[in-house]
């Protein structure tokens, strides 16, 4: 029972994390709200991985979390930057590339 | 293959004058550091020279080897194979091959030389002395590759790089729009003929590989064709006008595709618009190519043919007659014109009818002994024609010329050598070669109207010394028609001009005793076996009709055909130099006919609205604005690109709002589709 209620909890936070990005518009708290995602998967992850006996959601799990370090690491730089030419974080106020 | 028959320095013959112009090519278009005049002059008058030393030489050695044997061969390489076919790069030296060999090397050697006079005082242009010598040399190699090839598919390299360096010295002096006119015009009517003779080597090599034959090399070919000597092709509905329709000989058509190929070479109807038009080049490329050499590839390719023409008796009745009514008409055009070069040009025209009408009808060695007699006087003529223009600074209307004989009394000798071999005059060249071709055309029995024949080729004979002393007396005989100043400037030429003038002089003079008929020889003594050396000579690689004829047949007609000239040549003599007064006389009394004539009948006017008109009309109208300007340029190119445009600024644009989040939302319903898919 133990797995359904983690899977479960995995789900709500991805939903929580899909919506947080979709309707955020702070860069920041969209990062935040894709690292959540990437932890509800982290999470389904390691409870079936605990389910079927496999290690290979462990592996997969540190995995993930060094990709979400680097991740991070590169987007807080772009927001960073971005903040140096625009002095906003909204990302309605970056839309150049539209036609 | 290493035999008696393989000589290795042909090779040499052909790819001089090649090395040569590439040196000129590399130094000019390429390092950019044009050589010195002296390296020029040695370079390209040397590489000439040595192929006429090499030419000797294999004519020496091709003389010993006995007579059904005589030739010598030179294999490169495979030029290209497929299959059964394959056409080497190889050369053959046979007694046709040899005669056009040396002529080519040997008056070409002498035109390089003169050549230097000629062009030493061009400075219209930067580094023209150069870029002249590249192209002459250039347009040797191509003519001794058509003559010396071994096979069909390299004389064709050959015939089209002659036509390219004809159109590239004809438009030597491009400055002037007309000349760049002239050279198009000489190029383009040349492929139309280019055209049938290709359709020709096609229909050949066709018609043999059905009969597992399949072989462009000449000698192969002759050994090949009684195969399908007998073939019959049968004509479309359309065509049922022709003679001999609906079923002619497959020999026929072959023989008639490949005159239509010579015809544009060698300037006949309808294709000799170009040739008097090719007088815009400098006159020793009109002396060179459009004279002594390339005009006469289309005689030797008949020639070279003639195994195939013997089985074709359709095809030579058309050759003879297009080449005496050529003859006539531009014998006729002669009269009527005032341009030095203009009337040599259709001088030449006419007299490459000539030859045409003795290959027609049968006697080969007689259209080639002419080929080379002509290319002695004719040679001769246009070089002393290019002494006067140039003593008279660049002017060529005879109207302004006159009285030139006390002022360039050498130029006017060696000229007067030239009109008198070209009037048949014994003992010079030109009556031997013209007198074995009336007698040809007398005794043709095969071809069609033969009688007809004959007369019109005696009185172009006539009208032949008539224009020649009409241009002679009003070139040098009379008064200075031109201006004081002009008249003062009038000046002998350098020795680069006087010793090629005096060398052919001296071959125009004894030409002709190559091989006179053994009816002039036996009068002399001369043992009959060992006359008619000309005609025995070329024998072995000819496929010629043989005449006995009587020694008093023959000396009637030369009797006949000295009358016609001297009647031509006194008429000359009394219309320009007794009475100078009558010829504008009956110029104002014929008025309408001399217009005719001196216009060239129109023919270039005709061919202008009949071809050229409609062809531009149609190439600017349809060809250019609607399908090109329209439908490429317009519907498939810009249409195709305004469709895309207006799809993406219409539908695609749309897509791009320019919000991440947008994107976002478009990334997540793609995932959830994709994993929907995966889990079905």
């Amino acid at each position: 029972m133990l797995v359904e209620k983690a899977v479960a909890l995995s789900a709500i936070l991805f939903v929580l994390g899909t919506l947080g990005a979709l309707t955020r518009r702070n860069l920041i708290v969209i990062l935040m709200s894709i690292e959540l995602m990437l932890n509800a998967v982290n999470l389904a992850l390691v409870a079936f991985s605990r389910q079927w006996g496999d290690l290979a959601g462990h592996v997969f799990v540190l995995m993930v979390i060094v990709v979400a370090a680097a991740e991070v690491a590169v987007g807080l730089g772009i927001v960073i930057a971005l903040f140096r030419n625009r002095e906003s974080v909204n990302v309605e106020d970056s839309s150049l590339l539209k036609w | 293959m290493v035999d008696a028959q393989t000589f290795a320095l042909l090779r040499w013959i052909v790819l001089l004058p090649l090395l040569a112009a590439a040196v000129h090519g590399i130094s000019l278009a390429w390092l950019r550091r044009p050589l010195s005049r002296w390296a020029t002059i040695i370079l390209s008058c040397g590489a000439p020279i040595l192929s006429f030393v090499l030419a000797f030489a294999a004519l020496l050695k091709l003389a010993t080897l006995p007579a059904d044997h005589r030739y010598l061969t030179d294999t490169l390489f495979t030029w290209m194979g497929a299959g059964s076919f394959s056409a080497d790069a190889a050369f053959l030296f046979d007694p046709l091959s040899a005669v056009m060999t040396l002529v080519v090397t040997g008056v070409g050697s002498l035109i390089h030389v003169y050549s230097v006079g000629y062009m030493d005082d061009d400075h219209r242009e930067d580094r023209g002395f150069q870029r002249f010598f590249c192209f002459l040399n250039l347009f040797l190699f191509s003519m001794l590759a058509l003559v010396l090839a071994d096979n069909l598919v390299l004389m064709f390299l050959g015939w089209e790089g002659v036509g390219l360096c004809s159109y590239l010295l004809i438009g030597f002096w491009y400055a002037d729009r007309w000349n760049a006119y002239c050279g198009s015009k000489a190029f383009i009517v040349n492929r139309i003929g280019d055209f049938g003779f290709l359709i020709g080597i096609f229909l050949l090599f066709w018609a043999l590989a059905e009969v597992d034959a399949a072989t462009v090399s000449f000698r192969e070919l002759a050994a090949a064709l009684p195969k399908i000597a007998e073939q019959t092709v049968t004509l479309p509905g359309w065509l049922g006008w022709l003679p001999g329709a609906p079923t002619w000989k497959l020999t026929t058509l072959i023989g008639l595709c490949f005159f239509l190929g010579a015809a544009g070479k060698s300037a006949q109807i309808p294709l000799y618009v170009w040739l008097p038009d090719a007088m815009a080049g400098p006159t020793p490329v009109s002396a060179l190519i459009h004279a002594a050499t390339m005009v006469t590839a289309g005689v030797y390719m008949v020639c070279r043919m003639s195994f195939l023409y013997a089985e074709a008796p359709g095809a030579s009745a058309v050759i003879a007659w297009t080449g005496v009514l050529t003859a006539v008409l531009a014998a006729v055009i002669a009269i009527a014109q005032t341009d030095i070069k203009k009337v040599l040009a259709y001088s030449t025209v006419s007299q490459l009818g000539y030859m045409f009408l003795a290959a027609g009808c049968g006697a080969y060695s007689a259209a080639i002994f002419h080929v080379v007699t002509h290319a002695f006087f004719k040679a001769l003529l246009f070089l002393g024609s290019g002494a006067v223009i140039l003593a008279m600074h660049h002017e060529q209307d005879t109207d302004k010329m006159g009285g030139l004989r006390a002022q360039i009394p050498w130029t006017h000798r060696w000229f007067g050598i030239g009109v008198l071999a070209i009037a048949g005059i014994p003992p010079f060249s030109g009556f031997f070669s013209k007198d074995e071709i009336l007698l040809s055309a007398h005794l043709a029995h095969g071809v069609p109207g033969y009688e007809a024949l004959y007369a019109l080729a005696l009185a172009t004979a006539g009208l032949t010394a008539f224009y020649m002393f009409r241009l002679h007396y009003r070139t040098f005989a009379g008064e200075f028609r031109g201006t004081s100043e002009q008249r003062a400037h009038v000046h002998e030429p350098v020795q680069w001009i006087l010793t090629p003038l005096a060398l052919l002089g001296a071959l125009s003079f004894l030409g002709g005793w190559l091989g006179p008929s053994a009816a002039f020889t036996s009068w002399l003594g001369v043992d009959p076996a060992q006359s008619n050396s000309f005609a025995n000579f070329l024998a072995p690689a000819l496929h010629g009709i043989h005449h006995e004829v009587s020694h008093a047949t023959e000396w009637a007609l030369a009797a006949l055909a000295l009358a016609v000239s001297g009647a031509g040549i006194l008429l000359a003599t009394w219309l320009y130099v007794w009475r100078p007064e009558l010829p504008a006389r009956i110029r104002a009394a014929i008025g309408g006919l001399h217009r005719l004539v001196a216009n060239k009948f129109y023919v270039d006017e005709l061919y202008d609205a009949l071809f050229v008109r409609p062809l531009v009309a149609v190439s600017e109208g349809l060809l250019y604005r609607t399908i090109d300007a329209g439908l490429i340029d317009g519907v498939a190119v810009n249409g195709s690109a305004r469709l895309v445009r207006g799809f993406a600024t219409g539908v695609l644009r749309q897509l791009q709002s320019g919000y991440a989040q947008a994107y976002l939302v478009v990334m997540l319903i793609g995932t959830i589709l994709v994993a929907v898919m995966v889990m079905r």
